[in-house]
């Protein structure tokens, strides 16, 4: 139960719910506050609309280095534009007003620390998030952020890499609730035109280890790579940089456009 | 990995997931060579024989007369390219070539780190890029050139402030994409682990010799050993040798920029709080919701808004002192140096030398035994002071 007394759906509802439509899950990324808060929020709106399965909702940073030009960019935007960590929490009990679906925050990890961790996952649960990644916070830094994951009712996501050895796999997945994000590509995020590593081989390794939801982000960028990761086992999509650029190149009237992207996207999981 | 990379609880290895392994490989390699004997013979060489080391330990006769103490300037500024900067990446890039790696790529300020990269890359035919702000490129033209020359390619980047810390984001970003053939050769004693500790490892050459040449010529340690602190690899090069020494007083001075209450400052330990930045926990210049701010310095070099993590703990256990000196007072330092003994020093090292004459003043510290690290050499800094002054040249 969040503030607005509602009963938010946990990431396992989604996925079996989803699951049992014979679907993926289609997660979309959008960076609260970009281009400003109301219009982010209007994206989030259509997002759902579109049929997003969950949302993930990044914090805007002033050094994303894990990030690629499209992102760094949406957060510079969303910094201008006067968004911070108060704010963004502002900006999720907005959201909870018209959805229940998991909500997910892409942070970097200076923003939990400023806070107080335990202050960061208090205000994150009250305003209605299921779950955090620090995109800069691997297992050996992440023991603090687990325990205040866990005391406030919280997921703490994990990021999995291609070169993640299988014996840090099993270290990552004994801290990770809600779902495994999987990085299909070795980089930054970012749209691309094609998907280099072997997608398939991926999942089926991280699906030996674990019996968490599996979803892979980071380049997706077309249908194509969606279903892909969908055919290839994985139980759901994220799409992130795909959609900010529909939002640069739409800047005046984006909503239309990235309704109608996530209504692609979504079938692609089909 | 083997180690925590911590100093107390600062440091650490807050990075994303994929650049684990790339951190993993370094820190074998380097607890694989650093004890070497054919690696450091080799490493030796090169800093003798292209580098220039030994630096001399020279006695500043002039100003210990005006200053009433007994001065003495570790002379790092005789090194090739002109700073501390090369004992650095000629040890990061052997240990690149050891480690099989084809590419290095670094991020440079001022450009001086950038420069001590590139001529290792020539030296040991490895291709360079260096990422440098896109402000730093129409500020640093000369040493933009002088890269060039030695055949690295110069990265304009164009995020963020478009400075220092833009720079080691994007070139985070680039080793993300390219780990197999490509070493990230950090320039100072920062980022995640365990860089703070290879670069300090590297660096403290200048401190051992310090130690050796000192014995030599008074038979005792220094009081006291100033050197300036950006992200702090010249004065961790020269501390880390006398930290056990405990009558040796340590002191980093820090850009204070326009004075360290202005907003514009790079004086990260003085005014700074505690943050996480480019992959570890230290002091940084940041607002009330960790956003970082930017930093300023009249000097390049100090221009940035994170600290070293081992400085924050020398700071939080007052194994060393930390002060600013603002833009002004540097440029008085820097004439200073120059006009009593005919060394002209990097606006960097002229902040360690404006705080040790402003510690010679007072009393009680008179006839005191100083050691200054001066880092580099000011070059580079002519046209910059030039305007300061109100000179055209």
């Amino acid at each position: 139960m969040n503030e607005n007394n509602s009963v938010t759906e946990s990431y396992d509802d989604m996925f079996k719910r989803v699951k049992e439509k014979g679907e993926g899950a289609f997660i979309p990324f959008i960076v609260a506050g970009d281009p400003d808060f109301e219009t982010s929020l209007r994206m989030v709106k259509m997002m759902v609309d579109g049929g997003a399965d969950a949302l993930e909702i990044g914090f805007p940073f002033s050094d994303p280095l894990a990030d690629g030009p499209t992102v760094q960019t949406a957060n510079i935007r969303a910094l201008n534009s006067g968004m911070n960590t108060d704010i963004g929490f502002e900006f999720v009990r907005r959201i909870r007003k018209f959805t229940k679906i998991p909500i997910g925050l892409l942070v970097y990890y200076n923003l939990i620390f400023k806070m107080g961790v335990n202050e960061f996952y208090r205000k994150a649960h009250i305003s209605g998030v299921n779950g955090v990644l620090a995109a800069d916070m691997p297992l050996e830094e992440a023991d603090v952020a687990v325990e205040a994951a866990r005391s406030n009712g919280v997921n703490e996501i994990f990021l999995a890499a291609p070169t993640t050895s299988n014996e840090r796999l099993e270290k990552i997945i004994g801290l990770c609730s809600g779902f495994l994000y999987v990085v299909s590509v070795m980089g930054v995020t970012g749209a691309r035109s094609k998907l280099k590593i072997s997608t398939i081989e991926l999942v089926e390794r991280m699906r030996n280890h674990t019996q968490l939801p599996i979803c892979v982000g980071f380049g997706i960028s077309k249908p194509e790579h969606v279903s892909e990761v969908i055919a290839a086992g994985a139980d759901g999509a994220i799409v992130g940089s795909a959609l900010i650029d529909v939002i640069t190149d739409n800047l005046m009237n984006p909503e239309f456009k990235v309704r109608e992207c996530c209504q692609i996207m979504k079938n692609a999981t089909q | 990995m083997i180690d925590n990379g911590k100093f107390g609880k600062y440091g650490g290895i807050f990075v994303p997931e994929l650049l684990i392994p790339a951190l993993e490989e370094l820190e074998n390699a380097f607890m694989k060579y650093k004890d070497d004997k054919d690696f450091n013979s080799e490493l030796d060489y090169y800093l003798r024989e292209f580098a220039g080391r030994p630096t001399s330990l020279y006695y500043a006769r002039n100003l210990s007369e005006k200053l009433g103490c007994r001065i003495y300037l570790k002379r790092e500024d005789m090194l090739h390219t002109g700073a501390h900067k090369i004992n650095n990446t000629l040890g990061q890039g052997l240990l690149a070539k050891h480690m099989g790696k084809k590419r290095l790529i670094a991020e440079t300020g001022a450009g001086q780190h950038g420069i001590a990269t590139a001529v290792v890359g020539a030296l040991l035919k490895m291709p360079t890029e260096v990422y440098m702000g896109s402000e730093d490129v129409v500020r640093q033209k000369l040493n933009v050139f002088r890269m060039e020359l030695s055949d690295a390619k110069v990265l304009p980047v164009d995020s963020g402030s478009r400075t220092l810390k833009d720079a080691i984001n994007e070139a985070l970003r680039d080793w993300i994409s390219n780990l197999d053939d490509t070493h990230y050769l950090i320039g100072s004693t920062m980022g995640p682990h365990p860089y703070p500790t290879i670069v300090k490892h590297f660096q403290s050459v200048i401190g051992r010799e310090v130690k050796k040449q000192i014995m030599m010529k008074d038979g005792k340690h220094p009081d006291v050993i100033i050197a300036c602190v950006g992200g702090g690899s010249n004065a961790i090069g020269i501390f880390s040798e006398f930290i056990k020494d405990e009558e040796v007083k340590l002191v980093g001075v820090e850009g204070g920029g326009n004075g360290v209450n202005s907003g514009q400052t790079g004086a990260t330990l003085s005014v700074g709080t505690e943050g996480v930045l480019h992959g570890s926990l230290s002091f940084v210049l940041q607002d009330d919701y960790g956003q970082i701010n930017e930093a300023h310095s009249v000097s390049a070099g100090l221009d940035y808004p994170g600290v070293g993590p081992e400085h924050a703990y020398l700071k939080v256990t007052e194994r060393a002192k930390y002060v600013a000196i603002t833009d002004n007072e540097a440029i008085r330092g820097f004439k200073l140096l120059s006009k009593y003994e005919g060394i002209i020093p990097a606006l960097e090292s002229a902040h360690a030398i404006a705080y040790l004459e402003k510690y010679a003043q007072l009393r009680e510290n008179k006839g005191k035994t100083i050691v200054v690290n001066l880092s580099g050499r000011g070059d580079k800094d002519m046209f910059l002071v030039a305007e300061k002054m109100g000179e055209e040249i």
